[in-house]
């Protein structure tokens, strides 16, 4: 089952290679894994989205825990919570065709067309994995998708549930 | 007034004394020479001088078994840090507090490929508990205070300092101060347990009808020995050890059932099997103690104590987990107990013990000696025990003479056996014999070996000579790597691959070679005097080879796939 893990822990170097090497070592599943340091620098905050059973998962939370640099860990896929994800994606648009119909695609899923090329748009869009998955369906059935970048997710509990010191 | 100023080099020395180490073992190479002309110019802590770095990491861990004292190791970049991986990995897989000073190049040629440099902290990433890069001069006293302080709390564990060869050299001095009140916001172990799961497991064990009490390493390194004893008694109920927890409780106490576990007794194996409640202090269901999972005791209940909550659960469903410190948790269960004015259940009890004393008169460590027949390593053991009056420290390398000593030798206090449980580690059992040597010169201290594992670590013999380690080298040699030959008999159809030792050297000559003493011994009637007079040799090494059965097996042995408690007894019979 897709887990989704927050992570606050020291912005140290080698912080982000233990926890790599801990998903390895232990072969454990990395879906996608975004870190970037906090409004308090000294702070990094990691999102992994994960895969297995509850066994699987209760030794990946302690594990990631047992890590020094590791101050908290939890998981936020069974309460409420807000998980987004961003997607840059280049695509074919030598066409009137092409460059309406994705223009409309992008419209419906509130996206943006960030950048323009001779042949080329460059869409973004925000949202949770389905989304982006549908967008991308979508885009293919219309054109060609030239490129592709997405961000991994990040998430957080909704309400007043934080994460932090 | 001016403040003094000191190199890198004279911090680390500074912090190391700070912290009151005694020993450092190492060996000098490019990257660290600036730390060794520090030492150079001190007088209060010790270099040890090995003759290979891995065991340098040996030594210090059998000096810190032995004392509970942080062992710490000084190796240069590159290989001599590269050579203290198995000893680091030893050391993390038994939960030894170790702190390992590791040289690096310099800061400017990191990521060059320069000569002499690895990434040892990316090397021992998963092999360690912690690790620090150092990158200023200020960085050192820090990062030491913290690493001994992450050593040796919560579940203890090695620790890997890198030290670039630029913040070590003279011209770069700076004023020295150390925190070693160490506060980490990070890291904050568990020390009591949750006093509703204390609850709990006081009440799940006074409605035991057939408790077990399994303790392992966890007793051993939180020194909770005592208390661990006192709680059996109040109990009445019978324990076992793990081969890490052996000595936890005295070997010959009458509630000791002996190790469990894959060449553990049968006793202990099927108490486990057949209790209702077990009662796991510091243990952590190794493979080697459940044998199959699927199979391990599916009617019991059981609370696990452990400092490390990633210990439990993890192979084994815990019904009630207890995280925190086993002495803590022991005294807390004792207060508890009281508490709720337990009395065991005499009858339950006395029911329960009758049948594990059926088990006990199968007698299943027994094995047969011959008058004229060749040396049973068994028999070798048992000699050494009497010897030694059971107060010898055994340090042990790894096989079938690291079993027949765990079975053969009770343990009557705990740091008294000294193994590589977890890693397994041959070569281990010299260089850590030296750590204990080093600590307990008026002690017996033997190592006991084999052909093979003693070939691992014995240019070690020269580090002997250099600081005058009289240990007593037990060799039980069967001409073979036993445990592997054990296999290939029992698994693979008598092909003995590669586990046949041809061209074993004369080891009388080589300890002879080295300043040491050696004897052979070939038969029976010649082992007990022969090893006396060894153990009577207290001022020099002894080296004692001693030819035994090369057929011999270790039994009883767990059966592959089954459940803990499905034996072979000896060849062809299971329990």
């Amino acid at each position: 089952m897709r887990r989704i893990l927050a992570i606050l822990m020291e912005n140290e170097p080698g912080s982000l290679s233990r926890i790599v090497g801990l998903f390895s070592q232990r072969a454990y599943n990395i879906e996608s894994l975004t870190v970037a340091p906090t409004d308090d620098t000294s702070l990094s905050r990691m999102t992994i989205a994960t895969k297995g059973d509850d066994k699987v998962l209760e030794q990946i939370v302690k594990q990631v825990n047992k890590l020094i640099d590791v101050i908290k860990i939890t998981d936020i896929t069974d309460r409420k919570h807000i998980e987004r994800e961003l997607l840059l994606v280049k695509v074919s648009a030598m066409n009137d065709k092409s460059r309406t119909e994705v223009k409309r695609i992008t419209d419906i899923f509130r996206g943006n067309i960030i950048d323009i090329g001779k042949q080329v748009y460059t869409v973004q869009l925000t949202g949770n994995a389905d989304k982006l998955n549908a967008f991308i369906d979508a885009l293919q059935n219309e054109t060609e998708i030239i490129e592709s970048a997405r961000s991994g997710c990040v998430g957080m509990a909704r309400g007043d549930k934080a994460l932090r010191l | 007034m001016t403040t003094e100023l000191f190199t890198g080099a004279e911090m680390v020395v500074k912090s190391l004394s700070a912290l009151k180490v005694k020993y450092i073992f190492g060996y000098p190479g490019g990257s660290v020479l600036d730390i060794y002309d520090a030492i150079f110019q001190q007088d209060e802590i010790e270099h040890i001088l090995v003759r290979h770095e891995q065991a340098a990491t040996h030594m210090a861990d059998g000096y810190t078994r032995a004392t509970g004292e942080v062992g710490v190791v000084l190796a240069t970049s590159g290989p001599g840090a590269t050579n203290c991986v198995t000893g680091i990995a030893t050391a993390y897989y038994d939960s030894i507090p170790m702190v390992v000073l590791a040289g690096q190049v310099a800061s400017t040629l990191i990521g060059n490929d320069a000569f002499q440099e690895t990434d040892i902290v990316g090397c021992t990433r998963p092999i360690i508990k912690h690790s620090f890069n150092c990158r200023t001069l200020a960085d050192i006293p820090d990062a030491i205070a913290k690493a001994f302080y992450l050593a040796n709390t919560g579940r203890p564990g090695p620790v890997v300092i890198e030290l670039p060869k630029d913040i070590l050299l003279p011209d770069n001095k700076e004023p020295f101060t150390i925190d070693t009140e160490i506060k980490m916001r990070s890291y904050n172990p568990n020390i009591k347990g949750h006093p509703k799961q204390i609850r709990k497991a006081a009440q799940t064990i006074a409605d035991a009808k057939k408790l077990v009490v399994y303790s392992g390493g966890g007793i051993v390194l939180s020194d909770a020995s005592e208390l661990l004893t006192e709680l059996v008694e109040t109990l009445q109920a019978p324990i076992t050890n793990t081969l890490m927890g052996l000595g936890g409780i005295s070997g010959t106490h009458k509630q000791f059932i002996g190790m469990l576990g894959m060449h553990g007794s049968l006793e202990a194996n099927k108490t486990m099997a057949n209790a209702d409640v077990i009662l796991a202090l510091g243990a952590r269901f190794d493979d080697r103690v459940t044998n199959n999972v699927e199979k391990f005791c599916p009617n019991a209940t059981i609370i696990h104590v452990d400092i490390d909550p990633t210990s439990i659960s993890k192979t084994i469903n815990a019904h009630v987990p207890v995280v925190g410190l086993v002495d803590v948790v022991i005294q807390q269960l004792l207060d508890e107990l009281k508490q709720i004015e337990y009395t065991p259940d005499e009858q339950a009890l006395s029911q329960w013990w009758q049948q594990i004393n059926l088990w006990r008169n199968v007698k299943s460590f027994s094995y047969q000696q011959e008058e004229n027949g060749k040396i049973k390593p068994q028999r070798v053991v048992e000699a050494m025990y009497k010897i030694t009056n059971g107060e010898a420290y055994v340090c042990s390398d790894v096989g079938q003479h690291q079993m027949f000593a765990a079975q053969h030798y009770p343990f009557a206090k705990p740091r008294q056996w000294i193994n590589s449980g977890g890693l397994g580690t041959m070569g281990f059992g010299l260089p850590a014999a030296m750590g204990v040597k080093l600590a307990f010169p008026d002690k017996h201290v033997i190592c006991i070996t084999g052909d093979g594992s003693i070939q691992m670590n014995i240019q070690e013999l020269s580090t002997c000579s250099q600081y005058s380690l009289p240990v007593v080298i037990v060799t039980l040699n069967n001409r073979s790597l036993g445990m592997v030959r054990q296999w290939q008999d029992m698994v693979y159809g008598g092909r003995h691959s590669s586990s046949y030792m041809e061209s074993l050297p004369d080891f009388i000559k080589i300890a002879e070679a080295y300043g040491h003493v050696g004897i052979q011994i070939d038969t029976l009637d010649e082992l007990d005097e022969k090893l006396t007079q060894a153990f009577n040799i207290k001022d020099r090494l002894v080296f004692v080879d001693v030819m035994v059965d090369e057929k011999e097996h270790v039994y009883p042995m767990q059966i592959r796939t089954g459940a803990v408690d499905e034996m072979w007894l000896k060849k062809g019979v299971k329990a």
